[in-house]
């Protein structure tokens, strides 16, 4: 459950950002190669979030798919997994989206 | 001519790339905002930033120590700290080793190693499945290897978690036993895609097993094409000797590029 950990990370640097004010949203982007789980960290969110300026904002996740560069032939290509091949052949790929693991911006409630 | 497939005609192509495409042009300071709401505070932040950044301090820790830090992930039981054991006895302070034990509870692989004779701290996770660098710079300030050594940092073992902590390793090493499935480098592919190194150990029980080790490599060239292979037997001995030849090749190399 490393999804606890990133969660504690989200709170914790939104907070910062947040510069006191309560936030209101927050959104993430979370790619579908990246190796974290969007609905656990939606499952530790709120808890994590209770008694911070994160208390009772909302979770926006971004899930882009995975895309690689075939290193052999140049194609761009949809990868669903981090094993499948590019068609000429070759594992040896640049990942080029769905690795993100990122606080895409927060939203900050109205000042009082 | 149509610059997609190159068809003659000026028509319309769908053009489904997903990657994004970030909001970055430069707002002059008079040009007025009209994106709602107007609270929004674009972060764009690593989630994993801090740990990161730590990461990035014990690097330099090592480096200007020139110390090879190796970090040991596997499923457990795989085999990591009876490897451990044996590359103490074998190295015999060839070059100095050191250990970081991390485990959710008890103090058991850390007396291991003590009884093995090299210096060790033991990292307790708690409930914690992984490793991170602020507990690894906490275990260095305890351990304070030597300049020249080498640091093993034996993570919890799980083969999932462990993959995206940066902990300032030159290398990850994932030892990955016989007595588990050929599938496990696809099963388990951001730990696999992230090592440098994978040792496959418990091969004195290849005669007993079903194992097929050729499609237990091509699993792992799915996942990860570049990584290099050691196959040993902890146990037996067997592949120990071309495993402390890689450490003392890693090790110049970690000290040859700490200066350049």
């Amino acid at each position: 459950m490393h999804e606890l950990a990133l969660t504690c990370a989200i709170v914790e640097m939104a907070g910062e950002a947040a510069a006191g004010r309560r936030v209101a949203r927050v959104t993430l982007v979370i790619g579908k190669l990246s190796g974290a789980m969007p609905e656990a960290i939606r499952f530790c969110f709120d808890e994590v979030a209770c008694g911070t300026l994160l208390d009772g904002a909302a979770l926006a996740i971004v899930e882009p798919e995975g895309r690689a560069l075939c290193e052999e032939c140049g194609r761009e290509f949809a990868t669903p997994d981090l094993w499948t091949a590019c068609r000429c052949g070759s594992f040896a790929l640049t990942r080029l989206q769905g690795e993100e693991l990122t606080i895409e911006s927060i939203e900050l409630e109205e000042a009082a | 001519m149509c610059a997609i497939c190159g068809c003659g005609e000026d028509h319309d192509h769908d053009h489904d790339h997903a990657h994004s495409h970030p909001h970055d042009h430069d707002h002059g300071p008079g040009h007025s905002h009209t994106h709602a709401p107007t609270n929004l505070v674009e972060l764009e932040t690593r989630i994993l930033a801090k740990n990161d950044l730590l990461a990035q301090k014990n690097r330099g820790w090592f480096a200007g120590r020139e110390i090879l830090a190796l970090n040991l992930v596997s499923a457990p039981g795989a085999g990591k700290t009876t490897l451990l054991e044996r590359t103490i006895a074998d190295l015999r302070g060839e070059p100095p080793l050191y250990v970081i034990e991390g485990d959710q509870a008890t103090a058991n692989d850390a007396e291991r190693i003590r009884r093995a004779g090299a210096p060790v701290v033991q990292v307790n996770t708690g409930t914690g499945c992984h490793l991170d660098a602020g507990m690894v710079a906490r275990g260095l300030a305890e351990l304070r290897p030597c300049p020249g050594a080498v640091a093993m940092i034996e993570n919890v073992g799980n083969l999932v978690c462990p993959a995206l902590f940066d902990l300032g390793e030159a290398a990850k090493i994932v030892i990955f036993s016989v007595t588990e499935g050929e599938d496990k480098p696809v099963k388990y592919p951001h730990m696999f895609r992230a090592a440098g190194l994978v040792i496959l150990n418990k091969i004195d029980l290849l005669p007993h097993l079903d194992f097929d080790r050729e499609r237990a490599l091509a699993n792992l060239r799915r996942a990860n094409p570049a990584a290099e292979v050691l196959a040993v037997s902890a146990r037996s001995g067997e592949g120990l000797g071309a495993w402390c030849d890689w450490l003392r090749r890693r090790l110049a190399a970690a000290r040859e590029a700490a200066f350049a």
